[in-house]
């Protein structure tokens, strides 16, 4: 299985995932600059965590419209397997591959802490290795993770199983106290209608192998060389 | 021609800044703030000669990528 890494200016979690995915998949991805107008033939595009361009504007706007970003639309729109964490989620955003907005986190800090989240159904390429509402504990560290979005939206990615992951307490409540940004819903992390792009807010290559302190992380990666 | 371009989160969406900015105000003893939003100010130069047509381009340029329609409201100016 081959992937592929976009990587911006102020991108800083590239070199992060690119570890994690060679474990998981047994071979390095493929780093590509998002000045680049085409990529190699990929089964998975990874938007990484960072300050691409500085969050100038708007995180993840400048970076939504570098030329690499027209082939990462156009190949997820093929069905290709495209995660975006971090500041990839607000990337994805931006580019319009998935509905919402991550605004300023309402406690007005930046938030850098593991967090408990809670997994949603199971059936994507990127949860298969998680149970369904299992609690897993991945690390987040964002200023601008408050997901937010309209009514119909919101209701239908709750009615079409699309809340991938939520902030909870370690028993696997969704409480207001587990919020750390004031996520709508306590929304973490949202798939798109096809179920092949994920935006998540936490850092799952971030506790990939025990030397980091944890592994919760490294299913995504195995559910995804699978 | 310049094209002067507000950027404000839309009413309703949370403005924990424009809170802080409002508690601080309140702190240092301005009293009568009923609110206090926060947004962009965005100058631009523009070769364009015809009034009209400067502000279709700015407004053109706040949908693909000044504003984030999601969430913000923009006000256009153009200044002759």
């Amino acid at each position: 299985m081959n992937a592929a890494v976009i990587v911006f200016p102020g991108s800083n979690c590239d070199r992060d995932i690119q570890v994690a995915l060679a474990a998981s998949l047994g071979s390095a991805p493929e780093m590509v600059w998002h000045g680049e107008a085409s990529m190699p033939d990929v089964d998975l595009i990874v938007v990484p965590g960072g300050f691409s361009y500085g969050d100038y504007l708007r995180s993840g706007a400048m970076a939504a419209h570098s030329p690499v970003m027209r082939e990462v639309v156009r190949r997820a729109n093929d069905g290709v397997p495209v995660l975006g964490i971090c500041n990839g989620f607000q990337i994805l955003t931006e580019a319009g591959l998935l509905p919402g907005v991550l605004m300023r986190n309402a406690g007005l800090r930046f938030v850098c802490r593991d967090v408990d989240l809670r997994v949603g159904e199971n059936k994507s390429v990127f949860t298969r290795h998680y149970d369904a509402r299992q609690v897993i504990r991945i690390p987040i560290a964002h200023n601008e993770g408050n997901y937010s979005t309209d009514p119909e939206t919101l209701a239908r990615l709750e009615g079409e199983g699309r809340v991938a992951f939520r902030y909870c307490d370690p028993s696997g409540a969704v409480t207001d106290d587990a919020n750390p940004n004031g996520s709508l819903a306590n929304i973490a992390g949202i798939l798109n209608e096809n179920g092949n792009v994920l935006g998540m807010m936490p850092h799952p290559e971030r506790l990939a192998e025990a030397a980091l302190g944890g592994t919760d992380g490294r299913a995504m990666f195995d559910g995804l060389a699978s | 021609m310049k094209a002067r371009i507000h950027i404000t989160l839309k009413n309703g969406v949370l403005d924990p800044q424009g809170k802080a900015i409002e508690h601080a105000l309140g702190g240092l003893g301005f009293a009568g703030i009923d609110g206090v939003r926060q947004g962009k100010f965005i100058e631009i130069d523009l070769a364009e000669t015809d009034p009209g047509k400067a502000r279709e381009a700015a407004d053109a340029m706040c949908q693909r990528l000044l504003a984030n329609v999601v969430i913000e409201d923009y006000r256009i100016d153009i200044d002759e």
